[in-house]
């Protein structure tokens, strides 16, 4: 079990996430300044005229114009309003609330009920319905609580009715968003001939300030060379940035890219080559890269530098049961003296690392296979790129022509998409070709012994003979 | 690797417990002392010794921050937008959508990508993790959990295991298999047993390790085989929302955020918290390496992306624009670092140009917020996570 931390400042409960709320609370104000706010007026909606309407048209261009931005973003921002319930439409609610705990929503439909005459919408109906088999008991008080609301409305001013009639629905649209995929939609089409209304509200004076000035800290200039230095090397090879060849299967469904750019494939693409010559970073992440350098080591007798690699990161990210085995063997094989593999490194490194295998724990090698790797980036590395056996991976590399589909021809690519291999397929398959290797592997006479002395022990006593 | 931040760790006898194991440096009273994590959590839960109130310790601890904050500020003054004057802008993006993967029957809490490029799993409020081949839209693999808001979902290196994790406060690991009668709930194993909910989790290089943050504030590494855990990193004071592997292969360290509004890097090894930046105003919800490894962006509920350079130890850009006001859900960057795709509540992913700073395009399509943006392993393609139940491809 993990420590739990005296300090905690549960942050949900002393302070909700509500920053961006104020901010578009800031935002709301300005759309209600009548200078420099959103032009409003009163609008008449069948006999009754609603004062400081607002249309969607109306909101759209005032928020690119203060934002600087383009229609379209201009428009989510609107919409996102009225998801929250700032901006509530006067005609066309599209939305009802569902409240089944409290009798506020009851009332309210039942209200509704009794001014339209029994005519609810659908899931209003099932909703009243719903409520109705539930709340029975309450049921006399809640149509009781209704008629009294009903009466008192009706002798409100029409265009004040009318309001507190949009509101109350805006209101339990954004608290009780009916059960459906899409609780917060907008129909965009109708949202521009729409009319709006502003939720009157008061801000919040004396908070915080949250737009902070776009200030791009200062920072080493080192630093900014060597990102834009990594960018610039890379930006061939982002497949947003530039071409992907022959073609992005996303865009044109046609897998070549990747068949090309398999893990083990036989003969690598012409950018995954150039890839290696970046870092040698680069070089090892890629399975086939890395196999090329094994093949190079290998010609320079010094492979057991890259197998002693390996060995250490499969100590390091492997499972905890087989970790003292692993170090054990590693040690065997590479550090003892008279080794098979011995590997060279300088005398203080061992002492750390014999020292450290006294109690092995998974971490015990790292500092010989950091020097390792230096050795290997520093020496073997620079030797590899101007070897034969890299110039002739980098002649063979193929570089494909880039696709030109016409639009059928996309259609039909569309049409054949086929599934790929499943990687439990694939990691069955290298079990095998492992143990297949395994088997023809040269024997080791030292483990075959200790084997068969292991075995005699086991083997259990002859049947006699028939 | 010298282009790389690289720590030695130092291993052996803690000097207050005398257990064998990788050590934490930290300074007591300007004396360097070694001690295991375990003994560092108990020193700091140690009450107030003689000669000490909380606001002389307060006291101090701000003006040590003083103290690094001059440090800081006296590294050379040229600004990131300055250099990347001279590079060329990035060429207008049609980037579309082009595939809409529909399945979840409720809002779409998290995303991972698959090594192989074209798998991506994906977990969801309805308890259900999908496995789909996003190429061709077929839901490969299907798991109910017990539990609601599976917040967190990971894909193994090896293709082979997905781990998942959420309001169960457990994170399980559940090997994939071919046969398609099989009950791949059955087979789930918990490994990771944290004290409040999952927020995210990710495998290490290989299937046999995992890490995982809670929003107990810790992040924790965890051996999957027999659900030990091997390290916890404590130092967030709330909860911790995201965390993110270094794309490095010595691999040893992480980054986390939180509630807390700190971004934390940590050392796997000892447990220590190598490096803290604190310049969001609001939570943090996610967290991401910059491909090379040396710095890293974070989103947070201010509506701002920001990015921070390890190795000079501090922020060196604002992404923020005054039209965007709702907060960053999650942040990736694309294969060359040069692109900075970034979620946000407003249901809209902005793409932001890193070098220079300006938003280059917004990518419109979802109808409820965005919750995860991740790019795929060979950079082809980007994947959001959406609470209006669906993930988009877009390329």
């Amino acid at each position: 079990m993990t420590i739990r931390n005296a300090l905690r400042d549960h942050g949900q409960r002393y302070r909700p996430r509500m920053s961006c709320l104020r901010k578009v609370e800031k935002v709301l104000l300005e759309m209600q300044d009548p200078n420099t706010g959103v032009k409003s007026q009163p609008q008449r909606l069948v006999i009754t005229t609603i004062p400081h309407a607002i249309t969607g048209e109306d909101i759209v261009a005032w928020l690119a114009d203060r934002f600087q931005i383009e229609a379209q973003e201009a428009k989510n921002f609107g919409s996102v309003l009225v998801a929250l319930g700032y901006i509530y439409p006067l005609q066309d609610h599209k939305r009802l609330v569902i409240k089944a705990d409290a009798s506020l929503y009851p009332i309210y439909l039942a209200k509704r009920n009794i001014r339209k005459k029994g005519i609810l919408e659908l899931h209003e109906q099932e909703q009243y319905n719903r409520l109705h088999k539930w709340m029975n008991h309450k049921w006399d008080f809640i149509v009781m609580q209704a008629k009294e609301q009903y009466r008192a409305a009706k002798e409100r001013k029409k265009p004040d009715r009318v309001v507190f009639d949009c509101q109350e629905r805006a209101y339990w649209v954004v608290h009780r968003p009916p059960v459906r995929k899409h609780t917060h939609t907008l129909d965009l089409h109708s949202f521009n001939k729409a009319l709006y209304k502003c939720k009157p509200f008061t801000i919040y004076h004396g908070r915080k300030h949250y737009f902070l000035p776009v200030r791009c800290v200062t920072d080493s200039e080192l630093f900014s060379c060597r990102l834009v230095k990594y960018c610039a090397t890379y930006s061939g090879h982002d497949p947003f940035l530039s071409k992907c060849l022959p073609s992005n299967p996303w865009l044109t469904d046609d897998t070549t890219y990747w068949s090309l750019n398999m893990p083990n494939v036989e003969i690598p693409s012409k950018m995954r080559v150039e890839r290696w010559t970046f870092s040698f970073k680069e070089l090892l992440s890629d399975p086939r890269g890395r196999d090329d350098f094994r093949l190079f080591l290998k010609k320079e007798f010094s492979g057991e530098n890259l197998a002693f690699w390996e060995g250490c990161e499969d100590l390091k990210w492997g499972t905890a049961a087989t970790m003292k085995e692993k170090a054990e063997q590693i040690y065997k094989t590479f550090l003892a003296r008279g080794a098979p593999r011995w590997i060279n490194i300088d005398g203080k490194t061992m002492e750390i690392t014999v020292k450290g295998l006294k109690h092995p724990h998974r971490y015990v090698l790292d500092a010989a296979q950091t020097h390792i790797y230096m050795l290997m980036k520093k020496d073997s590395y620079g030797r590899y790129l101007k070897s034969p056996v890299f110039k002739d991976t980098m002649k063979k590399a193929t570089n494909p022509e880039e696709h030109k589909f016409n639009d059928s021809q996309l259609e039909q690519n569309a049409r054949n998409r086929r599934p790929s291999l499943s990687p439990i397929v694939i990691r069955q398959q290298e079990q095998e070709q492992r143990a297949k290797m395994a088997a023809n592997a040269p024997v080791d006479i030292t483990q075959v012994m200790s084997k068969l002395s292991k075995q005699s022990k086991e083997v259990p006593p002859r049947p006699p003979n028939k | 690797m010298c282009d790389q931040t690289f720590l030695a760790a130092t291993f052996g006898p803690c000097d207050s417990c005398g257990k064998a194991s990788p050590l934490m440096n930290i300074y007591v009273k300007n004396e360097p002392i070694n001690y295991c994590s375990f003994c560092v959590e108990m020193m700091a839960c140690q009450g107030l010794q003689s000669g000490e109130t909380l606001t002389s310790l307060k006291k101090e601890s701000e003006n040590l921050k003083k103290k690094l904050e001059e440090e800081r500020g006296k590294l050379t003054d040229v600004e990131l937008h300055q250099v990347a004057e001279k590079v060329e802008a990035v060429a207008a993006l049609s980037i579309k959508t082009r595939r809409v993967l529909k399945g979840h029957g409720n809002k779409v809490l998290c995303v991972d990508w698959c090594k192989d490029k074209r798998r991506v799993v994906s977990s969801s409020q309805d308890g259900k993790i999908i496995v789909w081949d996003a190429f061709t839209l077929n839901k490969e693999h299907g798991v109910t959990l017990p539990c609601t808001w599976v917040m967190a979902c990971a894909y193994a290196p090896s293709g082979c295991a997905v781990a998942c994790g959420g309001l169960d406060n457990k994170c399980s690991v559940v090997p994939l298999s071919l046969d398609r009668n099989e009950n791949l709930a059955a087979k789930k194993k918990s490994v990771a047993m944290h004290t409040n909910y999952v927020s995210g989790c990710t495998f290490t290089s290989s299937d046999m390790q995992l890490l995982t943050s809670s929003g107990d504030g810790t992040c924790a590494l965890w051996d999957v085989e027999s659900g030990q855990l091997l390290q916890s990193f404590h130092g967030h004071t709330a909860d911790v929302l995201s965390l993110d592997l270094a794309p490095s292969e010595t691999g040893n360290t992480f980054v986390s955020g939180g509630c807390d509004m700190k971004a934390n890097v940590w050392d796997m090894r000892s447990g220590q918290n190598i490096q803290s930046f604190d310049s969001h105003v609001s939570d943090i919800n996610c967290v991401k390496y910059y491909p090379s490894g040396d710095a890293f962006a974070s989103a947070s509920d201010d509506a701002t992306c920001r990015f921070y350079d390890l190795r000079a130890d501090r922020e060196v850009a604002v992404y923020q624009k005054d039209s965007i006001v709702f907060g960053a859900s999650s942040v990736d960057f694309s294969l060359s670092g040069r692109l900075l795709f970034a979620g946000y509540n407003d249901y809209t992913i902005n793409v932001w140009d890193v070098l220079k700073g300006n938003r280059i395009s917004i990518l419109f399509g979802h109808e409820n917020r965005v919750s995860r943006v991740r790019v795929s392993p060979d950079g082809t393609a980007l994947c959001s996570a959406s609470w209006d139940n669906t993930l988009r491809i877009w390329a």
